[in-house]
């Protein structure tokens, strides 16, 4: 029984840490592209270093956040001489307008650039009208 | 619609940043002077570089890279990095919101530790990540002295 509470006491204890260290870190921000046509909407994010394990794309109720964490390995014991990066979490958000379809988002990564894609609800994209000519 | 060529966004809290890097550069808080290669921040591609005793790693975060672009030399301890990044053209009938991602070609110089050994270098390319890894010079690194 005392071991378990250790135990439990000692996962707390990690997550907390992770927390902490999650919020202590800089946010990257990354950068993006955004286009729009007739279909949907285009987002691409630069995000070097992250794999497709730790991307994490979420939509809640109007919001799209892009998050991801860059994994690079590094030999031990290494000093940093120089710095542009100093964090590896990526995160933005955006809000999103009621005519997107937000189920059918769809979502590749690629040599660290993500590609999102939110089609606009099949029943509000655009109809080509027919102009009648007497 | 214009790119934007810095990293800045468009909060207020970016505007702050941008400020407060106006007025760092304008006044500067280093007593130092700024290195003759160094460049303003926001400078595309984002670099680290890293030290051990028995090498340099230097990781380019350039996402979307074509890797046969990639022309990389080291000349002594200097080390030149240059590239293309293309956009891929959007469709014909599509509008940009934001244009942010770096387009075009780059070239960084990085200074590399005196040491570095420019006959024994490597490098790879993943996940959008260019890393350079050089040796050091056996001479460089630190020895154990014994005490008689």
């Amino acid at each position: 029984m005392a071991e378990t509470t250790a135990e439990s006491k000692e996962v707390t204890s990690r997550r907390d840490d992770a927390v902490n260290r999650r919020e202590a870190e800089a946010v990257l921000r990354p950068a993006v592209d955004i286009y729009e046509d007739a279909r949907g909407i285009t987002l691409l994010a630069d995000m070097p270093g992250v794999t497709r394990e730790h991307l994490n794309i979420e939509v809640d109720r109007d919001a799209l956040t892009i998050e991801g964490d860059a994994r690079i390995d590094m030999p031990e014991g290494m000093e940093a001489l120089y710095a542009d990066v100093r964090s590896t979490v990526y995160r933005r958000s955006f809000a999103l307008s009621g005519e997107l379809d937000t189920d059918t988002i769809k979502a590749s990564l690629r040599d660290g650039v993500l590609n999102v894609y939110i089609p606009k609800r099949a029943e509000l994209q655009p109809r080509k009208i027919e102009v009648n000519v007497e | 619609m214009f790119g934007s060529l810095t990293n800045y966004g468009d909060s207020l809290f970016d505007e702050f940043r941008r400020m407060q890097d106006d007025l760092n550069e304008l006044f500067g808080r280093t007593p130092w002077p700024a290195g003759i290669r160094s460049v303003s921040r926001g400078t595309y591609p984002p670099v680290n570089v890293g030290a051990t005793p028995e090498q340099v790693a230097v990781y380019l975060f350039a996402a979307g890279l074509n890797p046969k672009t990639l022309d990389i030399s080291l000349q002594q301890n200097l080390l030149t990095v240059s590239g293309e990044r293309r956009a891929p053209a959007a469709e014909k009938d599509s509008s940009y919101y934001r244009k942010e991602r770096f387009d075009g070609t780059f070239r960084r110089v990085i200074t590399l530790p005196d040491d570095v050994d420019p006959e024994d270098v490597e490098a790879s390319y993943r996940d959008g990540v260019v890393q350079i890894r050089v040796r050091r010079r056996e001479a460089a690194r630190p020895r154990q002295i014994e005490v008689k």
